[in-house]
């Protein structure tokens, strides 16, 4: 029987992605996400494994793309100042197909900011935060379970779509302690890697890279890259459905906002009010379709951020037509993590 | 009849879109030359970089990994944790490696990494239309020095090989050129050793190749050729600075 663990966040995705096979890290201290170096620098020796703490943000997200272009899962963690350093990287590796996973335990900012809980790179990390035109797969967990189950989610959507995958979390779900259930590594058809170098032996040559100088190479390369989009977007979309049959009002939240959100709409339910909430789980792909088919009948969404609002812009985009998108959220920042109360103010307001 | 002179198998039979006179031509065949003789193209990763480098894997007949500006040394160490059987080396020039990459070859030099750099300094970015480079020599004039490196304002030429063989990780450093014959000899000497080291584990070597850029000098073939003897070697000595096993 698998046992219950009570752990950190941050200490729960790192053993997750040593139970996905990831032997490879590479990374930089920044708060709040230094548990996961710590931690893979304890374990991944005992397993053959390879940690380097290297020079900077950017060696770490080009040693991720060195070890992902031989076949390896790896990865690296950081927290907003670095995650821009390594977009580079980024926009490379998703240029190459290189499958690989980054986590972003997202702090404050702009700039140095702050260390609190903030989803204010939910744009940069949806839209392509690099040059070029991409997107990465993101899984937004929202408990301790999830950094957990999605970490291990990432490894395998990465390697089956070639897609560098990013677990956005934040210094909530990172830092807080919570029980869970390590569950072992599901069971995946995975195909063969038959395109990564690891010297050519006897065989034909072969080549990890993002230039594509021919004619109408790459435009012929992006429009793959983007076909493959599209079949995330179909296959691979998730979310969580919460109080949403009967609700006049749909709270749309994600991550740590989401428990928050939670708390609040079940202190409606308490107070009689129909309120319901709709947890984006994947960011991308977004569920464009849940919002749609929600608001055919509820008209009224209230999206709540940590942030000056991001995700708002997605939701209403996928809503029904005549759907009012209402947005709350304060930039992040020490003391401004709203509260359940806070929200219902909210939701009382606007219902 | 007994050959004396063929293309290395780790060469491919095609031509390389290096201009009249570079110097990139003739290190690709020393570099495959060596590959052939340790026999290690089969298991080989190169890493390219970006500028006139690029097309590495045009070149040559191994696995490659592209990596972006200056950041070979770290796609490097990726590889080679990941797969520390296969023999790794990066090919990189000066723009790439001394002044956006500084960072990465230093530490990866500083690990100790068990790869192999070709850094081939030709004192410009070639690639982007002759620029000043880390390496341009004081007084000379690029389309970004229009009135000559200014020794003040610009700073003096980063003698890299001097520089990595300062640090403890790096176990064999050495500036090479084929502007002659006895220097090209030479030349195919340091590279086999720098090879040597990695395909004994013996540690982080490094070889920088001096090369022409006639283009961007605004130079024949010849000249640019007698500019490497000249000037170039001037500034950069030729030499071992570094020799951690005696090889």
């Amino acid at each position: 029987m698998t046992q219950r663990l009570f752990m950190k966040g941050n200490e729960a995705l790192a053993m997750a992605a040593i139970e996905a096979g990831c032997r490879y890290y590479f990374g930089y201290p920044i708060t709040p996400q230094s548990d996961i170096p710590e931690y893979m620098s304890r374990e991944l020796p005992k397993l053959g494994g390879e940690f380097i703490q290297a020079e900077s943000e950017i060696a770490s997200i080009n040693m991720l793309l060195g070890a992902s272009a031989t076949g390896v899962r790896a990865m690296t963690s950081s927290s907003s100042p670095g995650i821009s350093l390594k977009q580079e990287g980024i926009s490379y590796m998703a240029g190459a197909e290189l499958p690989g996973v980054i986590v972003n335990i997202c702090r404050s900012g702009p700039g140095l900011g702050g260390i609190d809980a903030s989803q204010a790179d939910y744009f940069q990390a949806v839209k392509g935060g690099g040059h070029g035109g991409y997107h990465i797969i993101v899984l937004a967990p929202s408990s301790v379970q999830e950094m957990y189950d999605l970490t291990m989610l990432a490894f395998d959507l990465s390697d089956i779509y070639r897609i560098p995958a990013m677990v956005f979390g934040d210094s909530v779900i990172g830092q807080m302690k919570e029980s869970f259930v390590p569950n072992p590594r599901p069971r995946r058809e995975l195909s063969p890697k038959d395109w990564v170098v690891r010297g050519k032996g006897s065989g034909a040559q072969r080549v990890v890279k993002s230039l594509y100088l021919g004619d109408g190479e790459l435009e012929a390369h992006n429009w793959k890259l983007h076909g493959r989009y599209g079949v995330l977007k179909e296959k691979e979309t998730r979310w969580e459905e919460f109080l949403l049959d009967d609700a006049e009002l749909v709270v749309a939240a994600f991550g740590s906002a989401a428990r928050i959100a939670k708390s609040a709409v079940m202190e409606a339910r308490g107070k009689g009010l129909r309120v319901g909430l709709l947890r984006p789980i994947t960011l991308f792909p977004f569920p464009e379709k849940a919002f749609r088919a929600v608001t055919e009948r509820c008209k009224k969404v209230l999206t709540v951020e940590l942030n000056a609002g991001q995700m708002v812009e997605d939701v209403r985009l996928s809503v029904a037509r005549d759907a009012d998108v209402l947005f709350y959220g304060r930039p992040p920042g020490a003391g401004s993590l709203p509260t359940p109360e806070e929200l219902l103010v909210q939701i009382e307001k606007n219902y | 009849m007994h050959q004396v002179f063929k293309k290395p198998v780790s060469l491919k039979d095609i031509q390389t879109h290096f201009c009249p006179g570079c110097h990139h031509g003739t290190f690709h065949r020393l570099v495959a030359e060596a590959m052939d003789e340790f026999g290690v193209q089969e298991r080989t990763i190169g890493v390219a970089s970006v500028g006139c480098s690029v097309f590495l894997y045009g070149y040559f007949d191994i696995d490659v990994v592209e990596a972006p500006h200056g950041r070979a040394p770290a796609v490097a160490t990726g590889v080679k944790r990941a797969r520390p059987d296969s023999f790794v080396f990066t090919y990189q020039g000066d723009g790439d490696l001394a002044a956006i990459g500084t960072s990465e070859i230093i530490h990866a030099a500083n690990r100790g990494e068990d790869i192999t750099v070709i850094f081939v300094n030709n004192t410009t970015y070639g690639m982007t239309g002759g620029q000043m480079a880390p390496t341009t020599l004081v007084g000379q004039r690029t389309s970004t020095s229009p009135y000559g490196r200014n020794r003040s304002k610009d700073g003096a030429p980063i003698r890299m090989a001097e520089l990595l063989a300062q640090l403890e990780g790096v176990a064999f450093s050495a500036r090479v050129a084929v502007n002659n014959p006895k220097n090209l000899m030479d030349a195919k000497r340091q590279i086999k050793k720098a090879f040597r080291y990695q395909v004994e584990g013996k540690g982080f070597s490094f070889i920088e190749a001096l090369s022409s850029c006639p283009t961007n000098w605004g130079m024949d073939p010849l000249s640019a050729n007698e500019r490497v003897g000249s000037e170039m070697c001037s500034y950069f000595p030729l030499g071992v600075f570094k020799n951690d096993s005696g090889l």
